[in-house]
């Protein structure tokens, strides 16, 4: 049988909203047909009231504690339990920044890197912008408009937007995206290819020439949507820059009014520039520039020497019947197919790869299956790219498929002594599994035409 | 040109793995808590941020909803402001069909209040014939809280904003419990309301003129540091127009003064009509601002959540009324509960309520809840405002602003609604309250503003 208390608490004062919450603890526990605790007021004594409880007199700064329960000793105890807990301290947690714009607005920032999916990029990439700050997207898929919307907004606010689709940046030392370890020095990258710049750098870093900065661009700036206004803003930083005593522009195949515009502003600089032109992708075989010359006319025009370019070979490869490039960069993969000028080379890099997955200088799994689909009339010419962002220990997995394969293989190895992976290791993990590797791309896929 | 060199902080935003290379090379990264927007709303948010009158316009909007300075000048008759023949209502337009249950006893009381009916039923007849024109509050520079019905013979707080010029009315607090902005219409309610009508409203009116304007911005101020959120506690704030105004009560209606005080002492909510025209006539200074994004009303009439956008005129957005999570009054339980109701949203439009919750930390208990969460609803209310408002100010997180100016755009990319408190109606008509908690706005009333914001950008690139 359930029994009724009333008490009051004269003068105990609790919050109504505290005291809600009580209430609805207490009416929830078993055995407690009704309860109701509050203050005093003429409402809370009505709705009591039509509870069916026979309120004593009481004022408005007065406790109420009315229960009907099997128990309401018990029950008044827990009241009292619940009362006093209301006093228990709680911390309250930081709110971490939701979008770039709540960021920017936080502790200041020296840039914003982007990597959000495609669709998505122009929003942050747009908040980096409006509130002053370089910008790197790493993203791709971002309509060609939105870039050149994104660039004008740039010129307005007079700051760098590097990208859409920039895999790689260094400024002022700090390695953006998947970013090779590098000493300071003269040497300033402006590229439109992110592989490509891994390339030039890798190549100085073991020539024992530094790098100032390197900044991307994205592979469609010197389109002509775009009009190259990253390109042509980066060229005038690092012509700027102290640091900086010779620029090298990785550069595809301008559009042609966009050619003539970096052409003139080339020509007004005072830092030399060293092209490094880049085939186009359609353009099929063409022997000419490739990043390895660029890089040796660079030191040439530093007045330094040009090093043998290391490989790490150990035995004769035999001659085989096709090439096969299983490549994760694309400029490494045009490069390769202009130098060897035949086979069969793909860039498993390429959007049509990466939907839904990581980039294969993160994931292998993609080539690790093209590698046990090759066999001994193949030779295979393979890129492993190291540094900060990439796969930690490329070898692990990509090593033990080249030694089951039957097929020769060509490895272009490109990284630095600095880089976490540990170039030495890596190379010598790969000529152990029976590859030729190469820290020249163009040298590795020459010595790949040489097997055919 | 600003020089190369070595960021000191880097900001991330999408791939973890790229902020622990920066991390790897002992770099400081600010890693943004990134996230998809709300479906449907990717192209419109690169549209609407591509606007070149976005920031200029928000920025306009967003200095002119702050530099407000609302006053309290007089109390006046609803007949010397509504058009004839016209009932005001919360929230967006709604027809007597598909009004909810507080909203038709609402009408019904205040039928019955102007004579307009023989009996409920009577009431409900003719109001159901369109007898009397229903129109939104929002439209007549007006709020009301709950049902936010406003009948000729009502009287109304007048509040002027003393920077921009313009004047905003809301109606005079009831009380808890069976009120009429609640739906309940019984002979107690009537009573009450002809009280108000025939010696409240008359006293306050002859007190203000003794006061002069009662500075609210200062007022609010204060409150925010003395425990409310000037949503779902106003005890502060009521105790504060108390103490202005009784000296002159005393003075303008002696006979009546005791029993005037005596009603405003009972009512811990008084000051919460007053605070509302105060956000109304200071979010009223943000409007039609062309490619503004903010917001500048949210209001609800127990069926429809409504938004409107400074850009895009007094087009209402709206999505379904959700039911509040919250505490309920003795045996009531959800299924007593009406959808959420009312204008009394101006608040959180206006940088309060919700969104000072952080100020108020008592509130929390609504929701079961911490301390600390009173806290994080604050500081997560910054990731969807525009400002920090200079003078509304928290001294538990350092004295800064409160969160304000709801940017569409924000709420569609993080995904964050704005935080709502509120009280809770009864379902059926004659009820009153039932509790109290928070609500959760529809994401469609904002995802459907942000889309015509899209279709009003004219420079698509």
């Amino acid at each position: 049988m359930s029994a009724e208390a009333v008490l009051v608490r004269k003068g105990a004062y609790y919050d109504s909203v505290q005291l809600m919450r009580v209430s609805r603890a207490l009416s929830g526990t078993p055995g407690v047909a009704a309860a109701m605790v509050a203050m005093a007021t003429e409402l809370n004594v009505s709705v009591i009231r039509d509870l069916g409880f026979t309120v004593p007199e009481a004022c408005p700064g007065d406790l109420l504690i009315a229960v009907r329960a099997d128990d309401p000793e018990a029950a008044v105890a827990e009241a009292d339990r619940q009362l006093t807990t209301l006093q228990r301290p709680g911390a309250a947690a930081e709110q971490p920044p939701l979008t770039t714009w709540s960021a920017a607005a936080g502790e200041p920032a020296g840039l914003v890197l982007v990597s959000v999916p495609g669709e998505h990029a122009f929003c942050e990439a747009y908040d980096a912008v409006m509130a002053g700050l370089p910008v790197m997207v790493f993203s791709d898929g971002v309509p060609v408009e939105l870039e050149r919307r994104l660039k004008e907004l740039a010129e307005e606010r007079d700051v760098l937007v590097m990208g859409p689709d920039c895999g790689t940046a260094s400024i002022g030392g700090v390695g953006l995206g998947f970013a090779n370890v590098l000493a300071p020095g003269p040497v300033g990258v402006v590229a439109a290819s992110g592989t490509g710049a891994q390339q030039v750098t890798s190549l100085l870093d073991w020539a024992g020439t530094g790098v100032s900065h390197i900044l991307g661009v994205g592979g469609r700036d010197l389109s002509a949507e775009v009009g190259g206004l990253s390109t042509l803003r980066a060229l005038r930083m690092l012509d700027e820059d102290p640091a900086t005593e010779l620029i090298v522009l990785v550069s595809k195949p301008p559009a042609p009014e966009v050619a003539r515009a970096v052409e003139e502003a080339v020509a007004g600089l005072r830092t030399p520039v060293v092209p490094a032109l880049l085939p186009a992708p359609d353009s099929g075989a063409s022997g000419g520039a490739n990043l390895t010359k660029a890089t040796e006319q660079a030191l040439r025009t530093l007045g330094r020497p040009v090093p043998e370019w290391p490989s790490w070979v150990a035995a004769p490869q035999t001659p085989r019947k096709t090439l096969k490039g299983i490549y994760s960069g694309g400029t490494l993969s045009l490069e390769a197919a202009a130098v060897a000028g035949q086979g069969d080379i793909v860039d498993y890099g390429d959007d049509a790869y990466t939907r839904g997955r990581a980039h294969p200088m993160i994931d292998p799994t993609l080539r690790l299956e093209a590698l046990a689909r090759t066999g001994e009339t193949d030779v295979v010419l393979l890129d492993v790219v190291l540094g900060h962002g990439a796969d930690p220990d490329p070898a692990a997995a990509l090593a033990p498929a080249v030694a089951r394969t039957s097929a020769a293989v060509v490895v272009a190895l490109v990284g630095t002594r600095g880089d976490p992976q540990d170039l030495q290791r890596q190379a010598a993990a790969f000529r152990d599994a029976g590859a030729a590797v190469f820290l020249s791309n163009a040298q590795a896929a020459r010595h790949a035409r040489s097997l055919v | 040109m600003s020089p190369l060199s070595t960021p000191s902080r880097v900001i991330t935003v999408g791939a973890g793995l790229l902020d622990e290379a920066l991390a790897a090379q002992a770099v400081p990264t600010t890693p943004v808590d990134w996230r998809p927007p709300l479906p449907g709303t990717a192209e419109a948010l690169v549209k609407v941020l591509g606007d070149p009158r976005r920031q200029a316009a928000n920025e306009l909007a967003a200095d002119r909803l702050t530099s407000a300075r609302p006053h309290l000048v007089g109390v006046r008759r609803a007949a010397e402001v509504l058009p004839r023949g016209t009932f005001l209502h919360a929230g967006p337009p709604i027809t007597w069909e598909r009004a909810s249950g507080p909203m038709r006893g609402a009408l019904i009381g205040a039928m019955l209040l102007e004579g307009l009916a023989a009996d409920e039923h009577d009431a409900a007849a003719r109001l159901a014939a369109g007898e009397v024109a229903l129109r939104p509050c929002h439209e007549h520079a007006a709020v009301g809280p709950m049902a936010g019905v406003v009948s000729p013979s009502m009287w109304l707080f007048e509040v002027r904003d003393e920077e921009h010029g313009g004047t905003a009315y809301c109606s005079l607090n009831e009380g808890l419990g069976k009120v009429l902005r609640y739906g309940a219409y019984g002979p107690e309610v009537l009573e009450r309301l002809r009280w108000m009508a025939a010696v409240l409203g008359p006293a306050l009116a002859a007190a203000l003129e003794r006061t002069g304007p009662i500075d609210l911005r200062s007022l609010i101020a204060q409150a925010l540091q003395m425990g409310d959120e000037l949503h779902n506690r106003n005890r502060a704030a009521t105790s504060l127009l108390l103490r202005e105004l009784a000296p002159a009560v005393v003075e303008a209606a002696p006979g009546e003064a005791a029993q005037v005080l005596r009603f405003i002492n009972g009512n811990d909510h008084f000051f919460l009509n007053a605070g509302m025209a105060a956000a109304k006539v200071s979010t009223d200074a943000a409007r039609g601002i062309p490619g503004s994004t903010m917001v500048v009303a949210m209001a609800r009439n127990g069926t429809d959540f409504g938004v409107q956008v400074s850009g895009l005129g007094g087009r209402w957005f709206t999505g379904p009324a959700g039911v509040p999570d919250g505490l309920y009054l003795g045996t009531y339980g959800p299924e007593d509960a009406n959808p959420d109701i009312g204008d009394s949203t101006i608040t959180e439009t206006s940088g309060l309520g919700g969104f000072a919750m952080a100020a108020s930390p008592a509130i929390v208990r609504f929701v079961g809840g911490e301390v600390a969460d009173a806290v994080r609803a604050t500081r997560s209310m910054y990731e969807i405002t525009l400002a920090e408002h200079p003078a509304y100010q928290i001294p538990g997180l350092g004295f800064r602003g409160t969160p304000v100016g709801i940017d569409v755009t924000l709420v569609a990319r993080t995904g964050l609604l704005p935080v709502v408190n509120t009280g809770i109606a009864g379902r059926i008509a004659g009820t009153g309250q039932v509790g109290a908690g928070l609500v959760k706005p529809p994401a469609e009333a904002f995802t459907s503003a942000l889309l015509a914001l899209a279709e009003a950008v004219s420079d698509p690139f």
